[in-house]
């Protein structure tokens, strides 16, 4: 009864999958398109710039997968991103636990500080950190130059997203390991850690997918034989730019993690998304 | 009398307060001690996060502020102090006046057109159609690319003559600009806000719907119940519902185009002939490119009053009704 009547009402008409049809049309054609061009030469795609391939051909794809750089461009970006990750996510958690559990005078200050970060584009500090990165710590042109300013610049939105989860853990769980003998520190590690979990994957991923996409930072820092997949692919499409088809190749190989990681989890990362905005 | 009427809260709100601290005291085991061993714990668990933002996000900011007092080429002592000089550069130099025209251009145009389209896709796709999670997957897929990677695969499909966007535009038998759409100055910079809409719009979908899925069912039947229509009960019960993600999003898509750079540098540069400058091309070409670092702190100065003048009127004219309303 009740899903009689409400059926007509929430549910589309034709109206609606051609509109859904068209969105998907312009959201994806670029993406296949690019992919598909991988699979022509550029002689195909000058002919008949719309069409499909014909013959289908594999060798865009093998020059990509056979070229050491992009694996060295793919290792640069993974490592990079790893640590980005394990640094923003350690630090972020260990900030967001006595901001959600413990009581004390300026913990609301403290908090304030992490969502001002919100407000601090890297782009505004990105020529002081440059020189600092290069010329006081001497890290120019490695792993760690890039991952740690990267990864402070990812605290902010970390804290903001773990604390209200790590508020939410119930007390009577902490008041139970405090009997047991369990200290802060162990709580910490042996409760809160294990029970946000979920949350942590969320901001885990956010860094991740963060700084395998980042560009400004890398671009500054990195040179040769250091740079990082987009980095890898903007000079690629800019030193061959006439080798259409085989940039397509390039790029469409270059968003295949970001594309696995979010297609693996993607609950997570809408609802880490969406906590942060309600939040 | 008035004066009484203010006196009387305060008495007793004073003595509560001390009667609170009093119990804590008392329930506390060692009020010293236990109060020590939690600051060293606050100290021990917060330390990392502050030192690593201390050094990679305060210290560089306050160095972008100090370098836009001097003039300083990126080497040597920074010790030629040229005051607000920087800033008077910055300011009266077309191609920063243009920049932010650019930034101003984009924050509005995507309030303008984002809004409702992302508003029309999701409510389209709150209704209960087949595929309806594929197609939220889909719809996300631009936002997750890195913008670099879109940008160089749009920067092929734009491509002058060759390009597939101009060779399918000649199939149907209009005549694509002579220059291209990126190289017409007049062109470049609608065009770029046409792919920030392709790679952005994703977001905006994904968090209406959530917002959306959040508005209860029975509102939706009683709505119905009553006579309004589909299109009536989207309009005046679920989008005034959706107010708040709204208004967060808005915040969040004018702090992105402030900041815009990654898709300006790998589409156009910047140009062609300034025609796509934003605040921070600005900044890196002044900064790297130039070796003008005073004007590039000075810029940078500029981009982060700006944001943050933004934000907090932002906050205080509309965010605040939110947290208001929650209360």
């Amino acid at each position: 009864m009740r899903s009689r009547a409400t059926r007509p009402f929430g549910s589309g008409g034709p109206l609606t999958y051609v509109i859904a049809l068209v969105v998907v049309a312009l959201t994806l054609g670029p993406v296949l398109y690019g992919a598909l061009g991988g699979f022509r030469s550029n002689g195909q795609i000058a002919d008949k710039p719309a069409g499909l391939p014909d013959p289908w051909l594999l060798r865009n794809y093998e020059g990509v997968v056979t070229n050491p750089d992009f694996w060295r461009y793919a290792f640069n970006s993974t490592m990079i991103a790893l640590i980005t990750t394990a640094v923003a996510v350690i630090c972020g958690v260990m900030a967001a636990y006595p901001l959600a559990r413990y009581q004390f005078k300026f913990r609301e200050s403290l908090f304030m500080v992490f969502v001002l970060g919100l407000l601090f584009p890297a782009a505004v500090a990105i020529i002081p950190l440059f020189i600092l990165v290069t010329r006081d710590l001497q890290l120019g042109n490695t792993w760690w130059g890039v991952a740690l300013p990267q990864a402070a610049f990812a605290l902010p939105i970390t804290v903001v997203i773990l604390r209200p989860f790590l508020m939410a853990i119930p007390k009577e769980l902490e008041e139970a390991a405090t009997i047991d003998g369990a200290s802060r520190i162990g709580i910490f590690w042996w409760l809160a850690i294990p029970l946000s979990k979920p949350a942590l994957i969320t901001v885990g991923v956010l860094a991740f997918v963060g700084s395998w996409n980042a560009y400004l930072l890398p671009l500054l820092l990195l040179q040769s034989e250091m740079r990082t997949l987009p980095l890898g692919v903007a000079d690629y499409s800019t030193q061959y730019s006439a080798d259409t088809a085989g940039v397509f190749a390039f790029t469409t190989i270059s968003m295949i993690p970001a594309l696995i990681l979010f297609l693996a989890l993607q609950r997570r990362i809408v609802g880490g998304l969406q906590g942060a905005v309600k939040g | 009398m008035s004066h009484q009427g203010a006196a009387l809260p305060a008495a007793p709100a004073r003595e509560k307060e001390s009667t609170r601290r009093g119990t804590t005291r008392r329930v506390a085991p060692s009020p010293g001690g236990g109060r020590w061993r939690q600051r060293l714990e606050v100290v021990f668990f917060v330390s990392p996060a502050l030192a690593l933002m201390a050094v990679f996000v305060v210290w560089p900011v306050i160095s972008a502020v100090r370098m836009s007092f001097y003039r300083w080429k990126g080497f040597g002592p920074m010790d030629d102090f040229v005051g607000l000089r920087n800033y008077e550069r910055v300011l009266t130099d077309d191609v920063f006046t243009q920049a932010v025209t650019h930034n101003f251009i984009i924050v509005v145009a995507s309030i303008v057109v984002q809004l409702p389209l992302g508003l029309a896709i999701a409510v389209l796709l709150n209704r209960r159609i087949r595929g309806r999670g594929l197609l939220r997957t889909i719809v996300f897929v631009p936002y997750v690319l890195a913008e670099v990677i879109a940008g160089v695969v749009w920067f092929q499909l734009l491509q002058p003559n060759y390009g597939t966007v101009d060779g399918i535009i000649s199939a149907v038998g209009l005549t694509p600009p002579e220059q291209g759409f990126l190289g017409t100055p007049e062109l470049a910079l609608p065009t770029m806000f046409v792919v920030l809409t392709w790679k952005y719009l994703g977001l905006a979908v994904l968090l209406f719907l959530a917002g959306l899925q959040g508005v209860p069912e029975e509102l939706y039947e009683a709505a119905q119940l009553d006579g309004a229509s589909w299109w009536q009960v989207q309009r005046r019960v679920a989008i005034p519902l959706l107010g708040p993600t709204i208004r967060t999003w808005c915040f969040l898509s004018m702090i992105g185009s402030l900041q815009l750079f990654d898709m300006v540098w790998v589409l156009t540069g910047g140009g062609p002939a300034n025609a796509t400058t934003t605040m921070a091309t600005y900044l890196i070409n002044q900064g790297t490119q130039g070796g003008n670092y005073g004007i590039a702190g000075a810029a940078s100065v500029v981009l982060f009053v700006i944001g943050f003048v933004m934000a907090l009127a932002y906050q205080l004219l509309i965010l605040r009704r939110d947290s208001a309303s929650d209360r």
